[in-house]
Formats: structure tokens, sequence, C-alpha cells
């Protein structure tokens, strides 16, 4: 019998290689294209940081100089604290909720993390403005403290204002993360537990929780590591406590353009993303990361491994202790309802702000006043009529759909290649299209600025297009990759023995049959360049501004309800593109 | 059966066959590293017949027709259609059509798109185009779908779907995978049926692979029987069933009572085989060889009977299938014998010794 398989299988790994329409160098394309504009600009721009000004020799002095100066040490701790809180407090807040619609029935919770996503679809832009009316001293919150008779709190500016506006833009990511795999726990095992004779805080904590740990570390570290190359909410929700590595890094290139300690300060972000990666990958294996389990999972290092049960012992006897008299006093309905009202509330704090800003774009008055005033279209007027703005506009849809055609063009040859080969490469190359994802935009960013700076790529379209090009690969390919997995490869087969060459084969087969994937990357890579403002703040060199280039600039000089009517529109165009998209993707039958 | 204007169609292209075959296949092998896929195997399938490769999973049977149909590529040897040679003529470029075991229909095509695609390939035009799909579409009795998806129908309208799909561009020479592998076994037999007709009406060449001997039997003008990577037998299925020529061959088709042993002469040089279970007398024509094994099958045993050759055993089971009953004699140790009961007769009892006897010339001596 094996044998027999054996002898069937390579029938067809033979047909498929005879069939395939180009083998692996379809990804050839996607290859240079990283190899030239991410993985050359990245590492020339670690080989500056170790490079003396005058002279170009070796020196580690730069480094020296970050951890000497006060200043700098400080924002680099600042940075890790900041980044590590955001990745802590998601998973907190963000556990219970994962948990909550891991066991709703489908339907509801495909409803419910349509309201999840919304922070993930809106722009960090508005998001970010969005807190600030909510926040600032004559924002929503202290306006109606005021009206009760309260003193206004300080809410903006610090460390709250910070942790408010990360924690809302990461949460969404943190949730998505863990919800696969507790989709995937089988709750009858809690049951089994409990009819073993396990309290239930002990069935929880020590098999649903534990089942469960691979999603809290793959999230931990996916919000940890993009926590660290954040600098829009820091900038503008934060005081200069909680400035981060990523401002230093701008300020540093537009300010003193001093390269080499700019990449030096981008060789500790890109160095604390991958030794976290690095751990992650030890602890867990990054294959876990897309959902697969992982042998090392189960198996564990002896004492590290019986050091984590007695916490998880000593967690369900406190949490059991807690619980019990809390019950007591809410009694059994109260209690069935908590995490309902709690996930609710959730919802809420991830939903409300982007809905806070309509009103204020119908304002009358020229202040972000809430409630407003009165309503009109007086801003939408000042944003139409702003050949800044409307200029800005344009250029950021032409750039963005530049981007997603080049992206999804490039990902989906890439994707292909990979679904087909059984080249030992296979991995790296997979790796390798992700990894934009992982290493900080802004170090992405700083190199292609340094690259398009020699070769005139600065202030053009271009240099826009191939920089968003770059950040958004990365999406476009897993959106493909995913669809091209399940696809069936006999229908090509099919369509070869009818008379399809491989171009009308991949036309008229593949292609329609994999849209879906096609649409999603479309959409991703649209959407990740809509929303971009690393690049775009270097890049765009002040002439070519983007609408988030435009937002920023304005946000940073004055808030204005133009910014309000300007974000409802943003909001509106990625609602209508979604909503497209879903239309798109549905099947014809 | 056969309505005239069949057979009108399918005698004279039988009669032309003696000249070229529609496939020839010769020297044909596949290697993958180690292990051969298909021995060098010689093959020759006259226009309009219908050949059934049938084998074990791994005798090579997808093999050969994966690269008869271009799928694979051969390690070495040519294939022939129409004395033409195929060998190294792409896929899409042959005059071959392929039904898949899971169908392979276009999910995001209609039942009338899906058929038309292989005539769109080819260019016809439009009109034309409409009226060969339509008579596609009534050859398997679907003409009220043309306009559903794949999914909205169900194994056995699929099936058809494919079969139009394979038939309305009349290919040289039509391969089927296993096509009747998923469905249930009522439908199964129904689409055997429905097979053999477009069979009859087409006078299409089908080259058929199973490994269900019963189809085999039911469906094949020949049968080609392969096993560990090479052609065991070719022939009829009479034949096959009557004249195997290997133990292998016995056993897989039909149920086979076995027996090993040596060959010798009696007195009056008539062959006789001696094995742990008496000697058995063989038919006169036996090929001369010095051991061997008798295959007997069921219906040729008899309980109490008339037979030239005798063994005693002790009734164990008897098997109600409906059209028979079969009666399990133990002859001690762990061999048992299959016998067909007679009709009308009544079965012996468990426990009962019986005497089971056949005559010399039913039994096949086989190597």
């Amino acid at each position: 019998m094996s044998a027999a398989t054996l002898n069937h299988d390579g029938a067809f790994a033979a047909a498929r290689r005879r069939l395939r329409f180009g083998p692996l160098w379809l990804a050839a394309p996607g290859l240079a294209f990283l190899a030239i504009f991410f993985l050359f600009p990245v590492l020339r721009l670690l080989g500056l940081s170790v490079q003396d000004l005058e002279t170009s020799a070796w020196t580690g002095d730069h480094y020296a100089r970050i951890v000497a100066t006060d200043v700098y040490f400080r924002v680099l701790m600042s940075t890790f604290r900041i980044a590590g809180l955001t990745a802590l407090l998601s998973l907190l807040f963000g556990y219970p909720l994962a948990y909550w619609l891991a066991q709703l029935p489908e339907r509801q919770r495909g409803l419910a993390i349509l309201a999840v996503m919304v922070p993930f679809w809106t722009s960090y832009l508005v998001k970010t403005f969005a807190w600030m009316v909510i926040l600032g001293r004559t924002g929503v919150i202290n306006q109606i403290l005021s009206g009760t008779g309260m003193s206004p709190l300080p809410l903006l500016h610090n460390e709250f204002g910070v942790m408010a506006g990360m924690v809302h833009a990461m949460l969404p990511l943190a949730v998505l993360t863990m919800l696969p795999v507790m989709t995937t726990i089988d709750r009858r095992l809690v049951q089994a537990a409990e009819t073993l004779g396990a309290p239930p805080a002990n069935a929880f904590w020590l098999v649903y929780f534990q089942l469960s740990l691979p999603g809290v570390a793959a999230a931990g570290l996916l919000t940890f590591i993009s926590s660290l190359g954040f600098f829009i909410v820091p900038a503008l929700l934060g005081g200069p406590q909680q400035t981060m590595l990523a401002q230093l890094i701008i300020t540093q290139i537009q300010e003193m353009l001093n390269w080499a300690f700019a990449g030096a300060l981008a060789t500790f972000m890109l160095v604390a993303a991958l030794v976290t990666c690095w751990v992650y990958d030890r602890l867990f294996g990054l294959s876990s990361l897309s959902g697969e389990t992982s042998g090392r999972t189960g198996g564990g290092q002896g004492h590290l491994r019986s050091a984590g049960m007695k916490i998880l012992s000593a967690l369900a006897k406190a949490s059991s202790a807690l619980g019990g008299p809390v019950g007591r006093a809410l009694g059994p309905k109260m209690m069935d309802r908590l995490l309902p009202l709690y996930s609710a509330l959730v919802i809420v704090f991830l939903v409300a702000p982007a809905l806070v800003v309509v009103p204020i774009a119908f304002t009358t008055s020229p202040f972000l006043d809430f409630p407003p005033p009165g309503y009109g279209l007086e801003w939408f007027r000042v944003y139409f009529n702003s050949d800044l703005w409307v200029s800005a506009t344009i250029r950021s849809f032409a750039v963005a759909f530049a981007t997603a055609v080049l992206a999804t063009l490039v990902a989906g040859l890439a994707a292909l290649a990979l679904a087909r080969s059984s080249s030992r490469w296979r991995g790296a190359i997979f790796a390798f299209f992700l990894a934009p994802m992982i290493v900080p935009r802004i170090v992405i960013a700083v190199g292609l600025f340094y690259l398009f700076a020699q070769i005139g790529l600065v202030a053009t379209d271009l240099g826009l297009i191939i920089g968003h090009t770059v950040l958004a690969l990365p999406f476009a390919f897993v959106a493909i990759s995913a669809v091209v997995k399940g696809h069936d490869w006999r229908l090509d087969q099919a369509a070869a023995t009818l008379g399809a060459n491989r171009f009308r084969t991949l036309m008229l087969v593949t292609v329609p049959l994999i849209r879906g994937g096609l649409v999603a990357a479309f959409l991703f890579a649209f959407i990740t360049s809509f929303d971009e403002l690393t690049v775009a703040i270097f890049v765009s060199g002040g002439v070519k501004t983007t609408l988030p280039k435009q937002m920023w600039d304005d946000m940073i000089l004055q808030l204005n309800p133009t910014l309000a009517a300007v974000s409802v529109v943003v909001f509106a165009i990625v609602m209508a593109l979604l909503l497209m998209a879903e239309w798109l993707r549905r099947p014809a039958r | 059966m056969l309505s005239p204007l069949a057979q009108a169609r399918t005698a004279p292209v039988q009669a032309g066959a003696a000249a070229t075959p529609k496939l020839l296949v010769d020297g044909l092998t596949k290697r993958y590293g180690a292990i051969t896929a298909l021995e060098p195997t010689r093959l020759e399938v006259p226009a309009g017949e219908f050949l059934t490769l049938l084998g074990p999973s791994g005798s090579g049977k997808t093999t050969l027709l994966q690269m008869i149909c271009g799928l694979v590529e051969p390690s070495g040897g040519r294939i022939l259609i129409d004395g033409q040679d195929e060998t190294r003529t792409p896929v899409h470029k042959r005059d071959i059509g392929l039904v898949f075991q899971h169908y392979a229909l276009f999910p995001h095509l209609t039942v009338a798109e899906n058929i038309g695609f292989p005539l769109r390939m080819r260019g016809v035009a439009p009109a034309d185009l409409t009226r060969r799909v339509t008579e596609a579409l009534e050859m398997v009795h679907l003409g009220h779908l043309a306009g559903r998806f794949p999914k909205e129908l169900s194994g056995g309208q699929q099936q058809r779907v494919a079969l139009a799909r394979c038939f309305v561009y009349q290919p040289s020479v039509i391969l089927m995978d296993e096509p009747l592998g998923a469905l249930d076994k009522k439908l199964r037999e129904h689409m055997q049926y429905e097979i053999k007709r477009l069979h009859r009406e087409t006078g299409a060449t089908i080259i058929y692979v199973t490994h269900d001997q019963e189809e085999a039997l039911a469906m094949s003008d020949r049968i080609c029987l392969m096993n560990h990577a090479r052609i065991e037998q070719l022939g009829t299925p009479h034949d096959i069933y009557a004249r195997p020529k290997t133990a292998f061959a016995a056993d897989f088709i039909g149920v086979s009572n076995i027996f090993r042993g040596q060959v010798r002469r009696d007195g009056s040089g008539a062959p006789m085989l001696v094995t742990g279970n008496g000697s058995f007398r063989l038919s006169a024509d036996t090929p001369d060889r010095p051991d061997g094994t008798l295959v007997v099958r069921p219906e040729q045993l008899d309980i109490d009977g008339d037979g030239d050759n005798e063994v005693r055993g002790e009734v164990v089971d008897t098997v109600y299938a409906g059209s028979e009953t079969r009666v399990l004699v133990s002859l001690g140790g762990e061999e048992t014998i299959t016998v067909r009961l007679r009709r009308g007769t009544a079965p012996p009892r468990l426990g009962e010794v019986v005497a089971v006897r056949w005559r010399a010339d039913a039994g096949v001596l086989v190597s």
C-alpha cells in the first residue's frame, strides 16, 4: 500500500512539474523587487550605523552615543516600555473578548468580528485624530465632565493618551490572532476536566488557558513588534516622556540628516524585533503563527514547564478565591452576563472613536466642540476647495491604485510559484516575502529614503509607489497564498486535457477560481498604501503630498474641523472599498 | 441490443482496426528514481474498443493512463495515435479526452459553459458551439440543467456533465480514470450502462481505469490486467475469467479456489497435480510444466455431485447473497474452499462433512 500511494503521488507530482505554467522563477520578479528595494536599503542602513561619517571607517561610536546620552537612552527604554505595555494590555483586554467571540454561534461571531475590525480598517491618522477629539482638554470626555461640574482630567499628551491610542489600535490584531486558536479548542475538554473533579477555575486555567497559550503568545509577539515602530500615536497623543524610537529617527533624518545615527537607532529597533521573533520561535515555533500546530508546543522544557504549571495553579487558586465572593455578591444571573457585558464595552471602545469624528465633520463651529453647536457642510467645502487637500487626495488614490496593481501582480506570481514548488528554497522564499511585515516600517522607510536620494526617486510618485509596494507585498502575498493553498490543481490539468494552453488555463481557470484571494490582496495593498505615512513622510519630499502626509502636517500644526471632514471621507472610501470587495469576492454561483 | 445505426457505425471501424491501431503504446516506461511505476509496456488498442486497465492501486494503471494523455512524461517508449507519434505533444494539443476521478468540473462555469469549454479552446464558431453543447446535454439527458453550476448537481449528474464535456469534442481516444469511484453502488451500476450506451452510440475508443473487477467484467471489450507495474494478462473478460494465466489473475478476478502442487503423468500419460489435499486430474490440454497452481471456480464445484476429482471437508459457513448461495468448506487447518450451491439444492448443515467434486477439464493450471 505504501508503495502504491508513493507511486500515485509521484505521478501527480510529476504531472504538476510538467503542467505548471512556469517554474519557481515566477517568484523572480518579487524576489528581485524585494532584494533591491527592501533587503539592500535595510542592510545599507545597518552598514551606515557602523561607519564613521567622515572617514567611512568602522566605528561603534553611534551606538556608544545612544547608550551614553541620557535622552536617547531614555527614549530607547520608553519605546520598549510602551510597546511592552501595549502588548500586555492588548492581551489582557483582548483575551476575554476573544474567549467570548470563540463561543458565539458562527453567524453572530462574524458580525461581532466586523465590529472588532473597525479600528483595523480605520486610518491611523483618523483614529489618532478621533482620540485627540475625545481626550483633549476641551474634548468629549472633559466636556461631559465639566457639564456635570467636575474638573477636567489630563487625558492627552501623557502616558494615558498614548496607551489609549495604542491599545485601541492593537486590540483587533491581538483578538484576531488569538481567536483562531481558541475556536479550535475543544470545549468538551473543559467539561471533561470538570467531570474529573476540577473546580471551574482549575478547568479554565489548567486546560483551556493552557491550550490557548500559543494564540496568546502569537498575539503578544505581533502586537509588541508592531508597537515598537509607532510614532503617530506617541507624537500626537503623548508628551515628551512618551517619545519613541521612531520619532527620534524621523527627527534625526528630517532635521539633522544624520544617517549614521538614524541607522544605529534603526538597528536597535530591528534587533529588538528580531530578538523577539527569535525568542518566540524558540518557545513556540514561528510556524504556529499561521495557526499550524508545531510539535514543540506540547513538549516544553522540563523545569520551565513545571514552573509554568505552578503559576497556572496559583492563578486558578487566586481566581477561585476571588470568584467565590464576587459570584455570591452578584448572583449567578449577573455572573453569566458579566462576559457579554464586558465584551460589549470593549467593542464600544473599539468602534466609538471612528463614529465621534462624524458629527464634528458637519459642525458649523471653527473649533472641535462636542456636541457641535450646529450642522453644515462648511468643512467639506473647505476640503474640496483646497488645492492642497484635493491634489493630496488624488495622489493618494493614484498611488494606492498603482501599488495595489503592482503588489497583487508580483505577489500573485510568487504565490502561484511557491504553491506548486517542492523546492527546498520554498520556506526561505516564503519567509523573505513576509519579512517586510516583521522589519519595522521606519527602518524600511529610512533605508529607502537613502536609496531614493541617490537615484533621484525622492519626491516622485514612482518612489511612493515602490515604497508602498514593499510594505504591501507581504499582505497581498498572504492573502493570495491562503486561497491558492486550497486551489484544486486537477482543474488546471482538466483544462489542459480539454485543449487549453498554459496561458488560457491561467486566465480562464486559475485566476477566476482564486479571484477571492486576488481581490483581498488588491484591497489590502490599496488600503496599506492609502493609509501609509512612514514612507510618505520621507519620500514625498514635501512636494508630492499624500492624504495621510497632509493630515499629519495639519495635525502637528493645528487641529481643525477640516481634518474631521477628511477623516469622514477617508473612512467612507475605505468602507466603500470593503463593500465593493465583498461584492466582487462573492463567487458567481 | 445494438441499434442498426450503432452497428453500422461500429462495424467498419472494427474492420479497419487491423491496419493501424487507434492507439499504440510501444515500450512505454516510467521510473521515479529507484521506483519503477511502469515497466516497458506494449499495448495496442483498435478503434472503437472499450479497453479496461484493471489492477490494484500501485499496479501502474494510472501512470499508464496519465502518460497516454500527457500529464506524465514517460521515461522511455512511444505513444502513437492513428500512427502519429504523440509522445512529446503537450497535453493541450493531444486529441485526447480525460474523464477525471472526481470529475474536475470548473466550479465557476455553468454546466453548458463547462461542456462548451473544449469547443471554445478549439475555436468552434458560437452558433455551432451552442448546437453541439445542446446535443451533448441531450445525449446525457441533462438538457434542463444547462444553466446550473456544478455545485447544484448531484454526484451522478456531475458525472454525466463530465462525460458530456469529454464526448462533445469527439477526441480520438477517451480516457476514464476510475470515473465511478465516488458514486454509491446503485448509481455506479446505472452509470455503467450509461457509459456503455455512449460508447455504443458514438463508437468512441475508450480506455477505462478501475480497480473494481466486476465493473471491468461488465463493461469491457478487453481487459488489461495490471500488477507490479506491468501487464499481467490481456484478453476478453471471458478469456481472463475462464483462462487466467497466473494465480494473481485468477485471484483478482472472481472467486477462485487454488491448489498448489507438482505435475505428474499417470500411466496413460494424463496430467495429474499432486497437492497437499490429494492428487487431481488436470485437463488434457494442460501445457507441460513441472509445477503450478490449479484454479477452480466456485460454480464448477459440486457438493456430492459427479466429477473426476474430489476433496472432503466440513461445512463451516453458508453465505446467502440473493441470487446465489455460497458454501464454505474447510479442508482442515487454515484451508477453505468456496462452492456455489446449485440452484434448487438445499444448503448442507453446518458441521456436515461433504464431498466436493469437479471435472478435470473445469480446472485451469496456472503458473
